[in-house]
């Protein structure tokens, strides 16, 4: 929590972003379509856990807002196929869906808030399934164009081969990764992780805890929106299964994997997702039995996550996180 | 200059009245205690007068203005504050977070999303002063949960302190802390008192500390005030002696 990488960590991020970029020299189509993927549960994930770890809100609803950015981006590339409008117009619907949906879910908390999200979520999947003349029903939007890169008056860059598309994603999702990064080392982030201490303690130190849950919440949807944008590009294809509560699972386990409390874990916890189910479904159909298998295996051994095992030993270590709210004498803001 | 004035203020949780049309006048500067035996509201007054729960009936002012229904964060940028009975800080942030987020939080500075906590000079050596009065400047880096319980108590002191209020409550500030910590914050208590900038309003069972730093002193039971006076006129108190028979009062 205090500001600067350690050298040794430095080191580590110059190295992994550097075979990031080399990637596509060395490996074949494969490799780098699951680096894409893993990227896009990062970027996903990273989201996810600023609600869940930073924040203190467990959401069982992403996938909607995933879906939102998705669907979004998908019904604008078959519009006007332009890779950048595509984006940012899935992202900007994402947003604008999360602070909607938010103003109404973080009235509550804990099990109240998940269940809300869970519901809003499999809403968003129902209106992908049924309104069959925006979204295609089960059959998805097909044909989506992996558009070009066009800045007009500028550049066009064709997007036909998968590696350039790599770069595009790549560039993205490093962007929003460190965007994240400055954003919970930053007073905005200092306060939300304040609110998910203590709720009443945040309030009587001056927040309006409502409003800062509600900025939270909706980064959280652009964070979704924008992992969700960079699949149908990739795929194609978009159907309504990546609106459904399994998808909103995903960067569930991987933040639990990789570890709630560390900036890093989302995104180790996204690549430990993809190798485990990479592997498991070479062996077996029924992967998310085995995965499911892991994660309960890991989470008895790792509370705090892989990533807990790789922090600063010389800190004491903060004792679990234990509801220190004074709840029955001031149940205050539910 | 008249501070905090609560008219007619009444609260019921179900059957229970725990505040019954209690009214009463905190002015600037007058170091105030409320005492009075377990379930006599004392805490629930705290509770109203800061906004964590709504009075069913009457008024609250602070500084002449209507408060009644005023949301928390809102009373506390006006320049109320409180401390809690129960341990109520932090945990998972640093000391110097635990204190930075008030100060921050005054200056209107909690949204700002993307630049580091280090170009925050200014409120960072706001919050280094309060740690420094509290004595915590040796941990500022340590997780506020990891502290010792008596240190906590202080930094729960400091988290109070910290948005420079004009007027706050301490809920017990001496329970459970070690003769020497409690020395501290006793003294804590009388400088910034003296200072003149924060007027305190301290809820303590502790007779010794209530005699010795309260310059008025409020006495309430079954959620009434029974009586307020200096603290010579109510340690004669007949009625006030009644409540207490058997305790420690006659000290």
């Amino acid at each position: 929590m205090t500001g600067r990488l350690s050298p040794r960590a430095t080191i580590l991020v110059v190295l992994l972003v550097s075979a990031l970029f080399l990637l596509p020299w060395v490996a074949g189509k494969y490799p780098v379509y699951v680096a894409m993927q893993i990227l896009i549960l990062a970027v996903f994930s990273l989201g996810f856990n600023l609600l869940f770890g930073y924040t203190g809100l467990l959401s069982f609803g992403q996938a909607g807002f995933f879906a939102v950015g998705a669907y979004g981006c998908a019904k604008i590339l078959l519009a006007v196929p332009n890779l950048f409008l595509g984006i940012a117009g899935g992202v900007a619907a994402a947003g604008v869906a999360a602070f909607l949906l938010g103003i109404l879910s973080v009235r509550h908390t804990r099990i109240y808030f998940s269940m809300l999200t869970l519901a809003f979520g499999m809403m968003i999947y129902s209106i992908a399934w049924k309104w069959r003349d925006y979204t295609g029903g089960d059959d998805g939007l097909v044909g989506i164009p992996r558009a070009p890169l066009e800045i007009p008056g500028l550049v066009t860059i064709s997007m036909a081969a998968i590696e350039h598309y790599y770069y595009v994603v790549l560039v993205l999702s490093l962007a929003a990764i460190l965007a994240m990064y400055r954003l919970v080392r930053s007073p905005l982030g200092l306060t939300l992780q304040a609110i998910r201490d203590s709720e009443t303690r945040a309030a009587f130190a001056g927040v309006p805890v409502q409003k800062y849950r509600l900025f939270a919440f909706t980064i959280a949807g652009l964070y979704a929106g924008l992992a969700g944008a960079l699949l149908p590009p990739l795929e194609n294809t978009v159907t309504p299964p990546i609106a459904h509560w399994s998808t909103s699972a995903e960067p569930v386990l991987a933040t639990l994997l990789g570890g709630i409390h560390t900036f890093s874990g989302p995104i180790v916890g996204a690549f430990l997702f993809f190798v485990i189910k990479d592997v498991v479904m070479r062996f077996t159909e029924y992967w998310l039995i085995c995965f499911g298998i892991v994660v309960v295996a890991m989470v008895m051994g790792f509370p705090n996550g892989i990533m807990s095992l790789f922090e600063n030993r010389k800190r004491p270590a903060a004792p679990p996180l234990e509801d220190r709210r004074a709840a029955g004498k001031t149940g205050s803001s539910e | 200059m008249e501070l905090l004035r609560i008219e007619g203020a009444g609260k019921r949780f179900g059957d229970f009245v725990a505040v019954n049309r209690v009214s009463l006048t905190l002015p600037a500067g007058r170091l105030t205690a409320i005492i009075g035996p377990n379930g006599a509201g004392k805490t629930t007054l705290i509770n109203l007068a800061t906004g964590a729960v709504f009075p069913d009936s009457g008024v609250l002012r602070f500084k002449g203005e209507d408060i009644t229904r005023l949301a928390i964060h809102h009373r506390i940028r006006k320049g109320l504050s409180r401390s809690f009975q129960i341990m109520n800080i932090f945990a998972r942030l640093s000391v110097l977070q635990n204190i930075l987020l008030p100060v921050l939080a005054r200056r209107g500075r909690t949204a700002i999303p993307f630049h580091g906590m280090e170009r925050e000079t200014e409120a960072l050596a706001e919050a280094r002063q309060v740690l420094r009065e509290i004595g915590l400047l040796g941990h500022e880096h340590d997780p506020a949960g990891a502290l010792s319980h008596g240190d906590q108590r202080l930094l729960e002191l400091g988290i109070a302190i910290a948005p420079a209020p004009q007027l706050c409550f301490l809920d017990e500030p001496s329970s459970g802390l070690t003769p020497t910590e409690r020395s501290t914050v006793l003294e804590l208590i009388r400088r910034l008192s003296a200072e003149g900038r924060t007027t305190f309003v301290i809820v303590e069972h502790d007779m010794d500390v209530v005699f010795s730093l309260a310059e008025w002193i409020v006495v309430m039971n079954r959620g009434e005030v029974l009586a307020e006076g200096l603290p010579a006129e109510i340690r004669e108190n007949r009625a006030v002696r009644e409540v207490y028979l058997g305790e420690e009062f006659s000290a």
